[in-house]
């Protein structure tokens, strides 16, 4: 009863109160900002070709991930995922590759018109059969689908390369548009684009809430289906979307590029503080992981350690992004939560 | 207060000064209890009372800060339940806590198996008889072999009972056991508890039921605002009385009086069937009417109003809204059009727990609180402050989670989450379960606003009280057809209870 609670927050100037809240609001993206900063350090002293000036060149080899984990937050934030993205990356790029090069041929901007298609339906077919089916698990569905574009991707080229593009097109992956590469360029504007979709829109709202409770969503009248849909839809048109700059980096394509970029993507999500229970996480988070993955892996590349390693030390980030939630030292992270009065429980 | 009482005992538990402070609250203050062999003595209170603080103590789960606990006149101090089941101690849980993939025996004799002295192995068939033998003794029709999980609520909390008699307990602690019953499962419940009592154990009883209270209990403790009130015998003391004690005001009626006409037919169905659901029911609402669906649990009612609201399809059926056919195919549409359901389980299908007052208002509104797809904090604000305002959400913001809120007023924010958007027809699906006679008082005043307003209400209600009380036509259901319709002046409860059970006539289509 109010008469006898005590404000557990305590007391303090508005200015000590506020950045506190801040501090504790934000924690996460604090943490990842003090990884970066070390996942930096130590790539200064393990490499002396890692160099400020060479960082704008590298993240073109793994900006191209960072748009799947834009779109792969939305996916997981409302409780699902969706792990058949990277062969939805070589599908759209076999098929914009094999269109161009085809008899006829279609002229390049039509071909990555119909990338950006392909991999726009390979997600909707995820999207649709999730919705349809909903007692399946979307895990067990995208492991299928996974299985199934790659094998698209494998009939239609065979274990070929496609490749001879316009000479124009490798500026998309290799180019600069001022200062800044294209890639990047391309890729901070679809940031703001999805971090406003996201934070500051109805659908955005509306993704968090079906990730926290979809039944109530139902009852609520909200469309859920529909988001679930548009999430996979959109999900599959970033695949393609990395498929452009992939192919316009590699000069052609094969059946099996992108291959294991999921790993990547998921790591990159979950790392960035998005809950794999739904409803929980920031783009900003997603965004700083991004560049600590990348640039973990651009680091570690440099004094050329083994793939596998690699994967190892992504492993290990992604036990702790999920550990360190659990620990006793969160708290001290966060400030204390106020108790809620035992009096007001239900 | 305390009289003599007609079932005199021996002093059994005795509680006096008792306190204990959280921190930044104190969850009891000074409360005094006492408990007599062969007695059944009902704990009433609302919720955040201090009911469910004073049970864990007793159990063993919280130590208090003060006071004394004395069994069969000796001092006991408990460090853990463990403790306290020793001592004779029960309880049984709404939610009962049992293992649902174990057999019932393995449930009973969880935690003190018996052991055969020789061969040191665990002796499955004793136990298993004397599960038979307790569960006989209680009277109840359970197979010691059955898996726990399999069974219905009511037979579980059976089991449970069961797993007290084998630890021998003296104290039996029934925690809203009668939430989650249907009305002959209560009455079963009523049985074994006077059988309990009869052989001579200490019952302590909670519930918000007073038909529970005056069924069972001989005597009556109220705690409020964490203090104790009072006890009396139950048979002195008027549900009037016993209701101002708990709320501390007066509640010069339990359910607010009429206050308007019924115009126009708002909502009307004929015909509604869904396999293995319900079969061809009709009714109609009008403005500014309540029209109560009753009926045993599992007679269907949910699931006609969830047909109604497009959460589920049916079979056959139609639908008029304002004499217009319509059929949503979800509660968007429904919501669109007018309709508005208010799910029973409120915290699974009402509420997004860890959002805020404010956020779970608009969420099914978010179109006319934004403009181009974009939220608008003003105005979001503003309905929510205006809504929670209307219905008097207690709260110290808008932005306090739902989750710290109590039952009653998490109904209200779901409450006005609907009325956020512009219906003219509601399905209220138990309304008051599980909330205190307080916030029951004001969900009942905010249905009578409503259909002041010429809001059309359905009201799905296991409360024969609260039909009789709030309705102005009670709909019986009875295995997923449309049994008898009342009208509510003149109809009685008995009348109403013989139209939900009569035996089984029809199998439904």
């Amino acid at each position: 009863m109010p008469m006898n609670a005590i404000d557990p927050r305590g007391v303090g100037s508005p200015l000590v109160k506020g950045a506190r809240s801040l501090l504790s609001r934000y924690s996460w993206e604090i943490m990842l900002l003090i990884i970066l900063a070390l996942t930096n350090a130590l790539n200064f002293s393990i490499s002396p070709y890692y160099k400020w000036g060479k960082l704008l060149d590298a993240t073109n080899l793994f900006l191209d991930k960072g748009f799947l984990a834009m779109s792969m937050t939305l996916v997981i934030l409302t409780g699902y995922i969706d792990i058949s993205v990277a062969s939805t990356v070589a599908l759209s790029s076999v098929v914009m590759a094999v269109s161009y090069n085809a008899g006829a041929g279609v002229p390049m901007p039509l071909a990555m018109v119909i990338c950006l298609l392909t991999g726009a339906a390979c997600g909707a077919f995820n999207g649709l059969i999730l919705v349809k089916f909903s007692e399946l698990a979307p895990m067990i569905v995208t492991l299928a689908t996974q299985i199934v574009y790659r094998g698209i991707a494998l009939i239609i080229l065979e274990d070929k390369a496609a490749g001879k593009f316009p000479s124009w097109y490798p500026n998309l992956g290799w180019g600069y548009a001022g200062v800044f590469p294209v890639m990047m360029a391309a890729f901070f504007i679809l940031f703001i684009v999805f971090a406003f979709l996201l934070h500051k829109t109805n659908y955005g709202r509306t993704v968090y809430a079906v990730g926290k409770n979809k039944l109530a969503c139902r009852f609520s009248g909200i469309n859920v289906d529909r988001i679930i849909f548009t999430n996979f839809t959109l999900n599959g048109l970033m695949a393609a979307v990395t498929a452009l700059f992939l192919t316009s980096r590699m000069g052609s394509t094969r059946p099996n590029v992108a291959n294991a970029y999921e790993m990547d993507v998921i790591a990159m999500v979950v790392l960035g503080g998005v809950s794999t229970a739904g409803g929980k996480g920031r783009m900003g988070g997603v965004l700083i992981s991004i560049f600590i993955v990348g640039l973990l892996r651009y680091g570690l590349g440099l004094i050329n350690i083994n793939t596998q390693v690699l994967m190892m030390v992504v492993g290990g980030l992604l036990v702790l992004a999920v550990a360190i939630p659990e620990m006793r030292f969160g708290s001290l992270i966060r400030t204390r939560k106020p108790t809620v009065p035992a009096s007001v429980k239900a | 207060m305390i009289k003599a009482g007609a079932h005199m005992g021996e002093l059994l538990l005795e509680l006096t000064g008792v306190t204990k402070t959280f921190p930044g609250v104190r969850a009891l203050d000074d409360v005094r209890f006492t408990l007599k062999t062969g007695e059944v003595h009902a704990l009433m209170g609302e919720n955040g009372a201090g009911k469910s603080t004073f049970i864990k103590i007793i159990t063993g789960v919280h130590k208090p800060d003060a006071g004394e606990m004395k069994i069969d006149g000796r001092t006991v101090r408990f460090n853990e339940p463990r403790e306290a089941a020793d001592a004779g101690i029960a309880a049984i849980y709404q939610h009962v806590t049992c293992y649902p993939d174990l057999s019932v025996t393995e449930n009973i004799f969880v935690g003190h198996e018996i052991i055969d002295p020789r061969t040191k192995k665990l002796n499955w068939k004793r136990m298993r008889e004397l599960s038979g033998q307790y569960l006989t003794q209680l009277g109840a029709d359970v197979d010691p072999k059955a898996i726990m999980g399999t069974l219905s609520v009511a037979r579980q909390q059976i089991v449970e009972i069961a797993k007290a008699l084998s630890i021998n307990a003296r104290i039996i602690i029934m925690d809203e056991p009668t939430a989650a019953l249907t009305r002959r499962e209560s009455e079963e419940l009523y049985r074994i508890t006077l059988q309990l009592r009869d052989e001579g154990k200490g019952i302590i009883f909670i519930s918000h039921r007073f038909e529970d209270m005056y069924r069972v209990a001989g005597r009556v403790t109220v705690l409020r605002d964490s203090r104790y009130i009072g006890t009396w015998n139950v048979d002195e003391i008027s549900q009037d009385k016993l209701i101002y004690s708990m709320v501390g005001r007066e509640l010069t009626q339990l359910y607010p009086s009429k206050r308007n006409g019924i115009g126009k037919e708002v909502f009307r169905c004929e015909g509604l069937s869904k396999t293995g659901y319900f079969a061809d029911v009709g009714f109609s609402v009008n403005e500014g009417e309540i029209v109560a669906l009753s009926g045993l649990v599992g007679a269907g009612r949910s699931e006609v109003c969830q047909a109604i609201c497009g959460y589920w399809p049916f079979n056959a059926g139609r639908l008029y809204y304002q004499g217009k056919p319509v059929r949503p195919r979800s509660p968007r549409e429904a919501v669109a059009l007018g309709i508005g359901y208010l799910p029973e389980d409120r915290q699974k299908q009402g509420l997004i727990l860890d959002w805020s007052i404010l956020r779970n208002i608009t969420l099914s509104t978010l179109k006319q609180h934004s403009r181009a797809g974009v939220p608008l904090p003003v105005k979001e604000r503003e309905t929510a402050h205006r809504l929670s305002n209307l219905l008097n959400v207690k709260r110290s913001s808008l932005q306090d989670l739902v989750s710290s809120l109590s039952g009653g007023n998490q109904q209200k924010v779901i409450v006005a989450k609907l009325l956020a958007g512009q219906l003219k027809f509601m399905m209220l699906d138990e309304p008051t379960k599980g909330v205190d006679v307080g916030a029951k008082h004001a969900i009942y005043e905010i249905m009578r606003d409503l259909t002041a307003q010429g809001i059309g209400i359905l009201m799905v209600s296991s409360e024969m009280p609260e039909a009789l009380g709030m309705s102005d036509r009670i709909i019986v259901m009875r295995e997923g057809r449309v049994a008898r319709v009342f009208d509510a002046v003149g109809a009685t409860q008995e009348e109403i209870l013989r139209a939900s059970m009569t035996a089984r006539t029809e199998v439904i289509a």
